[in-house]
């Protein structure tokens, strides 16, 4: 447990009978990224409120760099920053003064809090807004605001709750690349999503959750391959011919060829999508077998979540 | 990463407490209309009463009605004030402000206290303001300066022992209008039935009770006796006795109330 930056076990927390985490448990290795994803009403929120010292779990233990997070929750809030879904950030000061007024509340001197601040503001792009105040900044301005308000610190461990929910495609990129640049310095992050697409994106390795337990884990690429591998369909222009092609393409598949013959075509099963396609090109041509169309269809995380929770992610 | 952790040191529980006045303060500079919204009110109702209902309240001192009136039109703007406390939590934890001041190592009394404070240096801007309304239109202090000075210490007191009620509410009711409709809920029997307008005399029987004993009366009371000097040396003390009770029953109340409310706040 010493090496996790963070470690959890069997952390359960209910709502009156609403049982929003029914026992977790995860390590997060230092230097990289977890993602918890997860649909709406996952209990997402909830154990990241848990970690940041907001909620206490009605059951198990977790530990922030080895400081449980109950017991010694003032050492942990040293520890962490926390930007979560929505920005946390005040409207009626300026974007430098929301960021001295944290440094204050972590107890650096003015003139620490200021020099952050200042560093910050720059690092973000904030630098000609920072000194208007919030009212006139964009959600996306705030957002990142927000993840400055939690970097004030140098926190090791970073919990980001949704953090690009809400936010354009533009704004997004450039905060991925803000959670990049921090992990390669060597922050340990936290992020929950509800984005397949951003949790293959950013994180090392993928938690998925669903009411409240785990229901799969693993990097974005064995999760994938949990729901199969790449799938090579081939549509001739002959359907009488599917057998004929079949026995031209023994020796590149991967598992059982699955042929209509009706329709003409035949959906293989193959190891490395991108190195077969050629391979099965020059093979039906040397059988002088005709192709209408050939697709390679790789599994998305998509798929791996609905065959993990039975649903899709997006909804409820 | 090897962080140099911090222990408890116990004078930030003083410099907590100045950066989240200081942030409050800021806030209500920026925003005017807050504090025009606190001012205005007691204005209207200064101006309506000393023009249009007047004429037709009978007093039964020798003091103008408008020296009758301006001490209890103190009282209601400190309380009126109170309201803000519980929505601007309210509008804290909507943001998720108040989620961010929990995550950090801060002084957990900071952000409660903070706004109390707050809203009472505010209170002294609405009730200078108030004075210099009422000079204008005929308030004359009859009672010396150091009544006067006691007089607004009282009402400080007063609406800080009221923030706390408020907040307790913005804590339980977590919405920004809810907050402000359960605010008027409360603050208007207290306003109304109370010797903030009319003597207490002058209600019926069952009212009497309440209004008699209801803590803006008994501030009201002791505001009107030090300002006006109409009462005896005795009679301002024992009211500034029972207006000073009731502050410590309401802050003894609720601001335990208040500070549980905010710890467990989930
Ligand atoms: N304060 C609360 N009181 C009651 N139920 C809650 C509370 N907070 C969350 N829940 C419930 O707990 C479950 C998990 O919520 P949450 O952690 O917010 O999920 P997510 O962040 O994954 O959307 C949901 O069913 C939600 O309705
Ligand atoms: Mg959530």
């Amino acid at each position: 447990m010493a090496a996790s930056a963070i470690a959890v076990q069997n952390i359960q927390k209910s709502y009156g009978n609403v049982h929003a985490l029914r026992g977790i448990d995860l390590e997060v290795e230092k230097g990289t990224i977890l993602g918890l994803l997860g649909p709406n009403g996952a209990g997402k929120t909830t154990l990241v409120r848990i970690l940041t010292t907001l909620l206490q779990p009605s059951g198990g233990s977790a530990w922030v760099e080895s400081f449980n997070v109950v017991k010694d929750a003032a050492y942990v809030r040293q520890l962490i920053g926390l930007a979560g879904q929505y920005a946390a950030v005040d409207e009626n000061l300026t974007g430098r003064e929301n960021l001295i007024m944290v440094g204050k509340l972590y107890h650096q001197t003015l003139r620490e809090a200021a020099a952050r601040a200042h560093e910050l503001l720059v690092q973000f792009g904030l630098e000609d807004a920072a000194d208007r105040r919030l009212k006139t900044y964009s959600g996306g301005m705030r957002r990142r605001l927000d993840l400055a308000a939690s970097l004030v610190n140098k926190p090791p461990v970073l919990f980001l709750d949704e953090p690009t929910t809400g936010l354009d495609p533009g704004s997004r990129l450039a905060l991925w690349k803000i959670i990049r640049d921090l992990v390669r310095d060597g922050t340990t992050v936290l992020l929950t999503t509800q984005y397949m697409e951003e949790a293959d994106h950013l994180a090392d390795r993928i938690i998925v959750i669903d009411k409240g337990k785990i229901v799969g884990s693993g990097t974005p690429a064995e999760l994938k391959r949990m729901v199969g591998g790449d799938v090579l369909e081939i549509h001739l222009v002959d359907p009488s011919r599917t057998a004929d092609a079949a026995i031209a393409l023994r020796s590149l598949e991967n598992g059982a060829i699955e042929i209509d013959a009706e329709q003409g075509i035949l959906r293989m099963p193959v190891e490395d999508g991108t190195g077969t396609l050629p391979k099965a090109i020059r093979a039906l041509d040397i059988s002088h077998i005709a192709i209408v169309d050939l697709s390679l269809r790789r599994p998305t995380l998509d798929e791996a979540f609905l065959k993990l929770t039975g649903h899709r992610a997006d909804m409820m | 990463m090897n962080k140099q952790l911090k222990r408890w040191n116990p004078w930030w529980t003083l410099t907590d407490l100045l950066t989240m006045v200081e942030r409050n303060i800021t806030g209500y500079r920026r925003v005017p209309q807050l504090l025009i919204f606190s001012t205005i009110q007691p204005v209207m109702f200064l101006l309506l009463f000393t023009y249009v209902f007047g004429g037709a309240i009978r007093t039964g001192g020798s003091s103008s009605y408008i020296n009758y009136l301006l001490p209890g039109i103190l009282a209601q703007s400190a309380v009126f004030g109170a309201i803000q406390t519980g929505v601007g939590l309210t509008v804290d934890l909507s943001r998720g402000l108040i989620d961010r001041f929990r995550s950090l190592p801060m002084a957990r009394s900071a952000v409660l206290l903070g706004r109390t404070i707050a809203d009472m240096l505010r209170n002294v801007f609405v009730i200078l303001l108030m004075l210099l309304v009422g000079y204008l239109i005929g308030f004359r202090l009859e009672g010396t300066i150091s009544d006067a000075v006691s007089a607004i210490a009282i009402l400080l007191l007063f609406g800080f022992a009221f923030s706390w009620v408020s907040a307790c509410i913005g804590m339980v009711v977590k919405n920004t209008e809810t907050a402000q409709v359960a605010g008027f809920i409360w603050v208007f029997p207290l306003v109304f039935a109370s010797a903030v307008f009319v003597p207490v005399e002058s209600m019926p029987d069952w009212l009497q009770h309440f209004a008699k004993w209801n803590p803006v009366t008994i501030t009201v009371n002791v505001v009107r006796a030090l300002l006006l000097d109409s009462s005896s040396a005795q009679d301002t003390a024992t009211y500034a006795w029972e207006a000073l009770a009731w502050i410590a029953v309401i802050l003894i109340v609720f601001m335990p109330l208040a500070i549980w409310l905010y710890r467990k706040s989930e």
